[in-house]
């Protein structure tokens, strides 16, 4: 599984912010799953390479951005950002 | 280059080997020093926490051995020419430290002012018995460089030659006195600073992206840079390539390992220093350093007077060993004479070299004072029969 | 929620934690849910917003698994001995006290065999900052008892059951006469990166004991599920105790834990204090040193 970030998803609502997955770093921990305030992701049906069922952003419209899945993640295969809003 | 003017203490002292080892360092440009107190080296730092403060040194007192022997190498890091001193039980201590100097490949000097030991063995009385740790003492493979000054005035040139060989080869050196070095007191010269060389560090002058701090030049060794310098150092003492990061692999261990003991072995010869005395056409010589050799000058001045054709062989660097001069001389002589203070352990290398080519005969001395010169005599004379 | 979404920017940020990291040598080696890769995250956004000059910044570490923090981070960095992570940090410090030093490393490394340098550089007050990842164990070599072990855990060493007191970190730390003490967990990433910056910028010898989990010794051997389970253990047991008296901050096998910063005070430091005295003593003759 490559990187898998969301904005290519099709989508109608998106939340605040978003994340960037690295599954291939992901070693299956369960933090940014358990800890992530909104409850947004979840762990994946797939596995990576190693084995392991990284995340995957389950609810982007409940994604606030406040980074705590990468603050957490002890493998650096996750983080969130904002979005930013265009100037008008 | 030459040598601050500032805290060179130009003059003439009667000051001991101690005193004269501290000034030495001064000398050097040494300017962080992190010690513990140990008989009888302990004067060396009080030397240094006296003079420090008034010429930008930075002195401090550890809490061990251990601690001071590793402080001085973040000394070193930071920029400083450090060093350490100590005697056998601290020099023990030391060891794992000396290894992780020799590994990450830092420049610094360790002082063993040598007592009687083993263990506390006799704190204020001379001995030689550290000679061979001083060489093996850590575990593992590597190389290091090792003086032996016979006096406080050679306590204070060797110390300069000390920083100066850790400068050029990127490599810890010991300085090896014994408490009768340390404690006599005799007149040294302190020269003008402008007549004294030093070895700047080898800071590394390319191109910041290129670095790699192990990366040797020919002579094997790498240029060095400091922290705080933005060239994101990685320094650790496990096997590691030339970008300093850890490789835990045979191959890896062979290129780093063998380049740190060749650093040494395959410089020998711009390292190694002796003093011969008629050695020319001798069938004995005395092989000695330290102050044992100074002990043997009047038993060898008795077997020449007696028209026995002595020579007098004088390490200054114990480590590397000079071999190829011994090896020399032992197809010339008829054998040779090893006093030292200890029960043999110069006498080995002695005895490596010659391989059986001459007598070698050992003028043990189990510590606490130095050689009856009688006892070295009576050798020359055993050695010297037909 | 807005309906506006087809008007933001979803350009992507870069995760800032890997300007700090040694990408090349990912990934790194430590255990699926062990917790040292996140307390990495906590300072790497410290260092961020402290505002320090990252080239003045050095990392040393001993040895174990919180000693390999250097080896991954993109700072001058020092992996050395053994226990003996502090006094290198001290002459890295007193010889350039331009330096911003810190020590990173574990439990053991730090107060079993470095206990003895802990003690003497907190009671000194070399400015440096202390991050001790504790995780109650000798990771590792394999799973030994460590001074933290808590009486009761299981450990290599200790395979009936570890009787020993453990340290107290924080009251240790306290009475050796750090100026800034604080303990957090894996799981409080926030407050510990708001810590660690506060012992960044602190002046003097700042100590963050940052507890993690240690799956696959600590957790396995003790039947205590993995490492959510123990970071859930952390999220669900930790009272969050600001200035409290370090003396009652103990911990015990599974038990209440008290987060918190618990000391926050100014001192001279070593090198404060030295200038300060040798100026006393020699007045003019004496240049304050600055490295």
């Amino acid at each position: 599984m490559a990187d898998t970030p969301q904005k290519d998803t099709p989508q109608k609502k998106k939340g605040l912010g978003s994340v960037v997955i690295n599954a291939e770093r992901c070693k299956g921990c369960g933090f940014c799953v358990e800890f992530c305030p909104t409850r947004c992701l979840e762990l994946s049906e797939q596995y990576n390479a190693k084995g392991y069922h990284p995340p995957v952003l389950a609810l982007p419209e409940k994604c606030t951005g406040c980074n705590m899945c990468g603050l957490l993640c002890p493998d650096f295969a996750i983080y969130g950002f904002l979005f930013k809003k265009k100037q008008k | 280059m030459k040598a601050d003017p500032k805290g060179v203490m130009t003059g003439a002292y009667f000051i001991d080997g101690d005193h004269a080892c501290a000034e030495g360092a001064i000398a050097a440009g040494c300017r962080f020093v992190a010690g513990y107190p140990i008989t009888p080296s302990t004067e060396v730092v009080e030397r240094i926490a006296e003079r420090f403060p008034l010429i930008g040194g930075m002195f401090i007192q550890m809490e061990d051995e251990i601690a001071s022997s590793i402080a001085i190498q973040g000394g070193v890091w930071a920029g400083k020419k450090a060093m350490t001193v100590t005697s056998g039980p601290g020099f023990s201590l030391m060891m794992e430290h000396l290894g992780l100097a020799a590994m990450t490949e830092t420049p610094c000097v360790f002082v063993d002012v040598q007592r009687a030991g083993p263990s506390t063995g006799l704190p204020t009385l001379p001995a030689q018995g550290d000679m061979m740790q001083a060489r093996w003492g850590s575990h593992g493979d590597y190389a290091i460089i090792a003086l032996c000054p016979n006096s406080p005035q050679e306590s204070f040139d060797l110390t300069i030659k000390a920083f100066n060989l850790a400068e050029q080869y990127r490599v810890p050196v010991l300085l090896m006195l014994d408490e009768c070095v340390g404690h006599m007191t005799e007149r040294v010269v302190i020269p003008p600073a402008d007549e004294i060389e030093i070895t700047p560090r080898r800071y590394w002058e390319g191109a910041k992206e290129d670095f790699l701090p192990f990366k040797p030049d020919k002579d094997l060794v790498p240029p060095i840079i400091k922290a705080g310098d933005g060239y994101n150092v990685h320094v650790t003492g496990l096997t590691h390539d030339e970008r300093g990061y850890p490789v835990m692999t045979p191959a890896a261990q062979e290129k780093l390992v063998r380049r740190l003991v060749d650093k040494i072995r395959k410089n020998a010869d711009a390292i190694v220093e002796y003093r011969e005395d008629q050695v020319e056409d001798a069938d004995v010589v005395v092989v000695s350093y330290g102050i044992t050799s100074r002990v043997a000058i009047p038993a060898i001045e008795q077997a020449r007077a007696e028209g026995m054709k002595v020579g007098h062989f004088r390490l200054i660097t114990a480590w590397p060993f000079p071999s190829k001069r011994i090896r020399e001389l032992a197809v010339k002589v008829r054998g040779f004479v090893v006093p030292e203070i200890n029960y043999g352990q110069m006498v080995r290398e002695v005895e490596r070299c010659v391989a059986g080519r001459a007598r070698v005969r050992l003028v043990p001395h189990g510590g606490g004072s130095v050689h009856d010169p009688k006892d070295i005599y009576a050798a020359i004379a055993g050695v010297g029969k037909r | 929620m807005t309906e506006e979404t087809m008007d933001v920017d979803v350009s992507m940020p870069t995760n800032t934690v890997e300007d700090f990291l040694r990408m090349e040598r990912m990934p790194h080696i430590w255990c699926p849910g062990c917790g040292i890769g996140t307390t990495v995250n906590c300072f790497a956004h410290a260092l961020e917003g402290s505002g320090l000059d990252l080239k003045k910044v050095a990392v040393v570490s001993g040895i174990g698994c919180t000693g390999r923090v250097a080896g991954y981070m993109k700072l001058d960095s020092f992996h050395t001995t053994h226990g003996r992570a502090i006094p290198f940090a001290t002459g890295l410090k007193l010889a350039n006290p331009e330096l911003k030093v810190v020590v990173y490393s574990g439990d053991g490394d730090l107060t079993a065999i470095g206990g003895n340098h802990f003690i003497h550089a907190a009671r000194r007050n070399v400015d440096m900052t202390v991050i001790l990842i504790n995780n109650f164990i000798y990771g590792m070599t394999g799973g030994q008892v460590a001074p933290t072990t808590p009486i009761g855990a299981t450990a290599s060493t200790t395979p009936h059951g570890n009787f020993e007191e453990p340290f107290n970190l924080p009251y240790l730390a306290e009475s050796c006469g750090a100026v800034y003490v604080a303990r957090w967990t894996a799981f409080h990433v926030r407050h510990a990166t708001k810590a660690i910056k506060e012992a960044l910028l602190k002046k003097g010898f700042s100590f963050v004991e940052i507890m993690a989990p240690c799956p696959t010794l600590y957790s396995r051997r003790n039947r205590l599920g993995d490492g959510l389970d123990q970071m859930k253990f952390y999220r669900d047991n930790s009272e969050i105790r600001n200035g409290a008296d370090t003396k009652t901050v103990p911990l015990t096998f599974q038990g209440k834990i008290t987060v918190g910063k618990f000391v926050d005070k100014d001192k001279p430091t070593y090198l404060d204090a030295m200038n300060e005295f040798y100026v006393k003593k020699f007045g003019e003759k004496f240049t304050p040193y600055k490295g």
